[in-house]
């Protein structure tokens, strides 16, 4: 059932990318516990604001666990202590009345915080860039029933495919490594025959990029795949694995 | 007088669009490259014509607000995309699709263009495939097909509840390749604040960048505005936070005519209100109504008991319920087109009938379904839905029945386009959810992704080489011509403005008093004396904003609450137009219900002798009252009825 929390907040706060961050300690009041996290946090602003201060910067945008947009490290855990969800979708019956609650953003070498709790992730735009899709322009295409897939197949890449590029996995590894968004990509298109034709090429491509942009190594400890509000799985980058070798292989 | 000319090309129905193509003016590749375009915003209309117009060999500027094109809202998309492919063999066509989009926006949308859509949906889903989207398969491994609201054929095609994502995903990916290619300029965390107009040709835009504040000015040989619809005036929407209609704004107080501003979508199956700082309300997709089934209880004191807290759902017998969706349209039941459901809803709650803590909810109960087909049939065909369900209510529904309510979901008005998608300003184009041209007065489920690709993919590309193509000769321009100098001192000290104000409340506070007066009288029950409030509302409402809003921060560097203050600014205006076009529409047609045109059994009631039009609504100055131009709809194809569902 419904009742209010009050809660003390701990946010870490960050002019700029270059400026020295630090955590300020603020007091909530009468949080209901249907509400959802990020509604909490405009609670928080809308108090900021009436107190003349600057309201804590985060991002979001669809509140429904869709976009990949809100990035807050909650309690120690990316998107918070609950499972298989975004923040935006965190409510607050998770939480106890008269709890500290510490907000951090994102942190790894390369999603840089711009202010406050939101960061940087361009980074995974330029390793799609670098070959995350298929070769194929607007027009010309055969019917798309002219390929029949095995329905596992399909599915298969569906559930690589649902990954939303919040960098979740890259906050919650220790390395600071991309291979659970880099293996998500690659494992969708490799799994289909469309994405076949060129899977040797995307696989180098979309790794040599990822470290080129200072992302760490995996070492397996699957934290990321436990962090990943969407579940994708680590068997993906086993997969990545096997691509990239067969690729690097045939040189 | 302004003259409307749609520009529907000559012939029969089924050969418009090949005409127009085998007749159109093209660009030649040498051309092409010299030739740039900005496109604004990056969901599925933006990220797919910014992709096409580059493969084509354009040079493409892309804007948006987000930190990624992939963020866009379109990605919230669930249950699917419709196309004619008629691969379960049950009957369906171009021309049934075309049917169905006609009669399902109320007959108050073009043939012409509603023929081209259908007709290139087909094409939709072939190059979606090709890029890899993960469509949903048969063990055969063929397409697998779904049914949705207003129609009786399976053509919704679908990405489990994900749809949305995959083929905003594929076109994000195609429009990434294109950056990586060189031929697509790409802004992300960037803001359109004005449209620039030289000798009565859109020429280019100024911006905001989000990060660091500074206004930049951008040209182009054409403007394509991508940017969605209007649907957050109301506060409380589906619609992502940052979703907004400033850009169209722009366009319009630019001199582009706004579209049926009054035509906007409640969606009927939406998590209800929880409480007064909720921030959005979340949809459950409407492929959940084709093995829900929706009810209230059939006596007063059982609704009441249950609204107590005293009485649960699963404890009323089945003679006790109300399925009042098969009980009225027993055809098409619980598939019945959005508005018509949304309305039902409303009715019964108004009548007492409502369940929830506020009575403000129906149910949508999937026990019949899990008795039929089992626990893992629904489970594989909805189980990111429940699970969302359950994160944000806390309520396992496949125990006990979900509790919905509508809530604004698209906006079917917006920019003014001809049969080209150009506003009548000429180089100004205008795609997807912001321009009006497709959906009439109500969409129809898994359309909207079909517009926005159709448009995107297949269209513009098109028809925008039909006016660039005598723009070949034209350099260049600098953006240091007065006409940018202007538009960016304009836009500086609007923003000085709003920073000076430095009054009593926060911008969402004041979005919040809008979206209530937009929710009460313009929402899904309108009439004449509460349209007039309204207006006398915003008004009051506008002045409060130019009064008494209060803004941190400073011009430079992030600021998010300016970055609001400045859609709100003009969802105000738009909130504005919206009663107005409410109350000028005297007739109850889709989306828009006014009370009092309704016939005895309480449904929608058009009246076609008067307003087969399209309202075109032209800016006259802050101070001044817009003057509306009619574009009359001529139906040459299909015969006007009053809809029928039952």
């Amino acid at each position: 059932m419904e009742k209010n929390i009050n809660l003390k907040l701990k946010v870490w706060r960050q002019d700029g990318p270059k400026a020295k961050g630090r955590f300020e300690t603020y007091e909530v009041k009468n949080i209901s516990t249907d509400s959802s996290f990020l509604e909490m946090m405009d609670v928080l602003n809308e108090q900021l604001i009436q107190e003349g201060k600057e309201p804590v910067a985060f991002d979001h945008d669809c509140r429904e666990g869709i976009c990949g947009m809100c990035s807050m490290y909650i309690n120690g855990h990316p998107h918070g202590p609950d499972e298989d969800i975004t923040t935006c979708q965190l409510h607050m019956r998770k939480f106890k009345d008269g709890e500290t609650v510490t907000i951090e953003p994102w942190r790894s070498a390369a999603f840089p915080v711009i202010k406050d709790l939101m960061v940087n992730r361009n980074a995974f735009d330029e390793i799609i860039a670098a070959g995350g899709y298929v070769s194929v322009s607007t027009g010309g295409v055969p019917d798309a029933n002219s390929i029949p897939i095995p329905k596992e197949a399909a599915d298969e890449a569906m559930d690589a495919a649902s990954c939303i590029g919040c960098g979740a996995c890259v906050a919650a590894c220790k390395n600071g490594s991309a291979m659970l968004f880099v293996s998500a990509k690659v494992s969708q298109l490799a799994l289909l025959p469309q994405g076949k034709v060129e899977r040797a090429r995307r696989a180098k491509a979309m790794v040599a990029k990822m470290d080129e942009l200072g992302f760490g190594n995996c070492t397996n400890t699957g934290a990321c795949e436990v962090e990943c509000p969407k579940g994708v799985s680590i068997t993906n980058i086993a997969r990545l694995n096997r691509e990239y070798l067969m690729a690097k292989f045939k040189d | 007088m302004t003259k409307i000319d749609s520009k529907i090309p000559e012939g029969p129905l089924a050969q418009k669009w090949t005409n127009y193509k085998n007749n159109q003016k093209l660009v030649n590749p040498a051309n092409k490259r010299r030739l740039d375009v900005i496109v604004v915003g990056t969901g599925l209309a933006g990220a797919s014509a910014g992709a096409s117009l580059a493969e084509m060999g354009f040079k493409v500027k892309s804007f948006t607000i987000q930190d990624s094109p992939r963020r866009a809202h379109s990605i919230a998309a669930q249950g699917g995309i419709n196309a004619a492919k008629n691969y379960p063999n049950d009957g369906d066509s171009v021309y049934r699709l075309f049917y169905d989009t006609i009669k399902g926006g109320d007959y108050r949308s073009r043939e012409a263009n509603v023929y081209r859509l259908a007709e290139v949906s087909n094409s939709i889903i072939d190059q979606c495939v090709a890029q890899g989207v993960p469509f949903a398969r048969e063990y055969g491994g063929y397409l697998a097909n779904r049914s949705f609201g207003g129609a009786q054929v399976s053509r919704t095609f679908y990405a489990k509840g994900q749809t949305g994502q995959q083929l905003l995903l594929g076109a994000y990916q195609a429009l990434m390749r294109q950056v990586h290619e060189g031929n697509v300029e790409l802004h992300t965390r960037t803001e359109l604040v004005e449209i620039v107009i030289i000798d009565g040709k859109a020429r280019g835009i100024i911006t905001r960048n989000l990060i660091t504040g500074e206004l930049e000015r951008h040209f182009g040989h054409a403007v394509v505005i991508a940017s969605g619809g209007y649907g957050n005036t109301f506060f409380l929407s589906t619609n992502a936070m940052g979703s907004n209609g400033s850009a169209a704004w722009k366009a319009y107080q630019n001199g582009a005519f706004f579209a049926n501003p009054a035509f906007v979508q409640i969606h009927p199956t939406c998590i209800p209100v929880h409480g007064e700082f909720q921030s959005k309300l979340t949809l459950m997709s409407e492929s959940l109504r084709n093995d829900g089934r929706i009810w209230v209880p059939k006596k007063k004191e059982d609704a009441e008991a249950i609204r107590a807290g005293k009485l649960k759902p699963t404890e009323i017998a089945e003679e006790d319920r109300d399925y009042y969706l098969e009980r009225r349209y027993p055809a098409f039941g619980n598939l019945v087109p959005r508005d018509v459901a949304s309305r039902a809803a409303k009715e019964r709650c108004d009548a007492g009938y409502g369940v929830g803590a506020t009575g403000l909810a129906v149910y949508l109960d999937f026990k019949d379904a899990i008795e039929r087909l089992g626990r893992d049939a629904i489970e594989a065909r909805y189980g990111n839905l429940f699970q969302m369900y359950e994160k944000i209510v806390d309520e396992n529904p496949y125990e006990t029945p979900m509790m919905i309510y509508p809530a604004i979901h698209y906006t079917m008005g917006g920019l003014w386009v001809d049969y080209e998608l150009q506003t009548n300003i000429p180089g100004l184009f205008a795609i997807g959810e912001a321009n009006f041209s497709d959906h009439g007065a109500n969409r129809l489920g898994a359309s909207a992704l079909m517009q926005g690709l159709a448009d995107g993919y297949f269209v513009l590309p098109y028809t925008i080489q039909n006016y660039l193509a005598d723009d070949i000769r034209t350099p260049r321009m600098s953006t240091d011509l007065p006409e940018f100098e202007e538009k960016e001192k304009k836009v500086k000290d609007r923003f000085k403005k709003l920073l000076s104000i430095n009054g009593k409340y926060s911008v969402d506070h004041i979005h919040k008093e809008l979206g209530h007066v937009m929710w009460d009288f313009v929402g899904m029950a309108r009439n004449k004396e509460g349209l007039q409030k309204a207006l006398d509302r915003i008004l009051e409402i506008k002045k409060e904003f130019w009064t008494n809003v209060r803004i941190p921060g400073k011009l430079e560097g992030i600021n998010l609450e300016l970055e609001k203050a400045g859609r709100l600014a003009d969802f105000i205006e738009i909130g504005e137009l919206m009663a107005r076009d409410a109350l000028n529409r005297e007739e109850s047609c889709g989306g828009h219900f006014r009370e009092e045109y309704q016939t005895k059994e309480g449904e929608a009631l058009r009246r076609d002798d008067e307003f087969a039009y399209v309202s075109c609504w032209e800016y006259k100055g802050d101070d001044k009252e817009p003057v509306m131009h009619k574009e009359t709809l001529k139906f040459e194809y299909v015969e006007l009825k009053q809809r029928n569902y039952k």
